[in-house]
């Protein structure tokens, strides 16, 4: 069996007010390794957070150009060397005739890139969290918002990170094990 | 809660030009420069009509875009009840209230008619216009324009005379009023755009024919249109008015719908051109065929790089949208290639017509841009400068005021 050791301290607010006040709080701290849940998007967390953009958008427009390519570079090789075939009397390569393909591929690619991007952004799936171990989180999904702040942080200290949560207005803390 | 501070109503100050403001002469400044381009134009005529009424029907068809894109940027607001256009709703109200003089920047067209559309006088044993005389005879040409002409000018009148009451009775009623009126609104501009598209452009050459043309046209005023109304508010913002009124979120939306119509755009046309290409009957493809010959090839291709591939990636960032500097580069942009896709649409057939198998730019084109540039400046600027920049009395504007990107 696996030695449980410390993984951080769960926080639990009741209304959005003193939630997002809590996000701000941990944040103005210098906290990297920590995380808000709620159980519906609260407008402006992400400032509170001091999230940065995310970097999907690139993802997806890096995916998208491949798959354009991918469509266009494919329709010529089949059209041109693999398999030519004369078509209403239009030459092999008719890059018009490989448009809607490669805008297609492209937008294809592009939605791959969107989801399978954001899954491995967020690192999901992820079968298990710490966080589960608690029983009052289940109310996550329902009407309390929820603080993890991990104990590897650098600027975590037991003591001082659950003041400063307090003075934010948590109405409940406890330490989560691994 | 990030947005507690933005402003909940307007001042004053903000939304009125001072009659001593240097956009207070805009108005006569802008019909005086439009009189002298269309004296001007009407001087240089000479022996060659021809090319003076392809150049006014080029410059009409590029200013009217902007009458058109404002009538309809408008209804859509009231059919979607869109909140966070409201503060530049008004600027899109200004531009539709051009419309009627729209009539009046026709009658050279009409004046032209004999140069401009070949089925006026068709030849003898030409089936085909035969076939059209129901439709292309001069008689209903000119009946179906008074028709556009007067719904479009009711239309804009009324929108505008609503908003603009509600700017002092402050009246929510008018706002369910207007939203009522749109979806007849929006049908009725649907149809009078795509036949006036057919009517006026379409029939340059009359043997050809496509179903989209009117979409086409109707895409190309929207990204016309979203770029002044990007503009306009830069302009009016650097004369120190809308200040904190419209906000990067509202340029940011501008922008995208600017990217989004554009691709819209790319789209129709790249599906008009698409159809004919495969389908490869000779009486479609001569429209192409014109645009292919000696330089028209290079005006072809430019439009093509210039009004998809260079905006498509440079509007694309939020960053390029969401800074004016940029977005003003790529709105100047596109209003330069919504005049070359007019000019690409509208002079080839007759300078094919002629014997000319190149496109060459004519003093006209640039004597009946100021002269109809001018006169529609005027209009707008005087809208302007006559009511509040912003409709005050609308019940929703804080929400607008408010409004921000996620």
């Amino acid at each position: 069996m696996r030695e449980a050791k410390p993984w951080g301290m769960l926080a639990e607010f009741e209304n959005t007010q003193t939630f997002y006040k809590g996000c701000e709080k941990i944040r103005d701290a210098g906290f990297s390794r920590w995380d808000a849940y709620s159980p519906f998007p609260v407008h402006g967390l992400d400032k509170a957070m001091g999230l940065k953009r995310s970097n999907l958008p690139w993802i997806v427009l890096i995916c998208g150009l491949i798959g354009a390519s991918v469509g266009f570079a494919m329709q010529t090789w089949v059209a041109t060397t693999a398999y030519p075939v004369i078509i209403s009397g239009k030459p092999f390569f008719s890059w018009q005739a490989f448009v809607p393909i490669t805008f297609e591929l492209g937008v294809l690619f592009g939605a791959f890139g969107a989801v399978f991007g954001m899954f491995g952004i967020n690192k999901l799936p992820t079968y298990y969290h710490p966080v589960f171990t608690s029983d009052r989180f289940a109310r996550v999904t329902d009407d309390r918002f929820f603080i993890a702040v991990e104990a590897q942080d650098p600027s975590y200290d037991e003591r001082k990170t659950k003041k400063l949560l307090e003075s934010a207005g948590a109405t409940h803390i406890e330490q989560l094990e691994d | 809660m990030s947005h507690g501070h933005a402003p909940r109503t307007v001042a004053a100050e903000d939304v009125i030009i001072p009659s001593g403001h240097a956009l207070a002469k805009l108005p006569l400044i802008a019909a005086v420069v439009g009189l002298i381009g269309i004296g001007a134009s009407f001087a240089l005529m000479g022996d060659h009509p021809e090319q003076f009424y392809l150049s006014w029907l080029t410059n009409f068809a590029f200013f009217l875009s902007f009458g058109l894109g404002g009538l309809w940027f408008v209804i859509v607001q009231h059919v979607t009840r869109a909140g966070w256009s409201i503060v530049v709703r008004r600027a899109a109200e200004n531009l539709m209230v051009t419309l009627p003089v729209f009539a009046l920047l026709f009658i050279p067209v009409i004046m032209g008619m004999e140069h401009l559309y070949h089925w006026v006088h068709p030849e003898e044993g030409d089936v085909v216009l035969q076939g059209k005389l129901g439709y292309l005879n001069t008689t209903f040409f000119l009946g179906r324009a008074a028709f556009y002409f007067i719904g479009w000018a009711l239309f804009a009148l009324f929108f505008y005379a609503k908003s603009v009451r509600q700017d002092e009775s402050k009246a929510a009623q008018i706002s369910r009023t207007l939203r009522g009126v749109a979806p007849v609104a929006i049908v009725f501009f649907a149809l009078t755009l795509t036949f006036g598209a057919f009517d006026w452009f379409m029939s340059l050459d009359p043997h050809w024919f496509s179903t989209i043309f009117g979409v086409y046209y109707f895409a190309g005023t929207t990204v016309a249109t979203f770029a002044l109304l990007a503009l306009s508010a830069m302009v009016l913002q650097r004369g120190g008015l809308l200040k904190g009124v419209v906000t990067t979120e509202h340029y940011h939306d501008l922008g995208k719908y600017l990217f989004a119509f554009n691709v819209f755009w790319t789209y129709i046309a790249f599906s008009q051109y698409f159809l004919i290409w495969y389908a490869n009957i000779p009486e479609e493809t001569m429209w192409y065929m014109y645009r292919m010959e000696g330089t028209w090839l290079y005006v072809s291709a430019f439009l093509a790089l210039g009004h998809f591939v260079i905006p498509f990636f440079y509007l694309m960032s939020r960053h390029i949208k969401r800074n004016r500097k940029t977005l003003a580069i790529g709105a100047l942009w596109m209003l330069m290639m919504h005049w070359v896709d007019m000019y690409w649409v509208i002079q080839p057939p007759l300078a094919h017509h002629h014997g000319g198998h190149g496109a060459s730019l004519s003093v006209l084109d640039l004597t009946t841009f100021i002269g109809i540039g001018g006169i529609f400046l005027a209009v707008y600027a005087w809208r302007m400068r006559s009511k509040a920049l912003v409709p005050v009395g609308d019940p929703r504007l804080a929400e607008s005021l408010a409004f921000e990107n996620l």
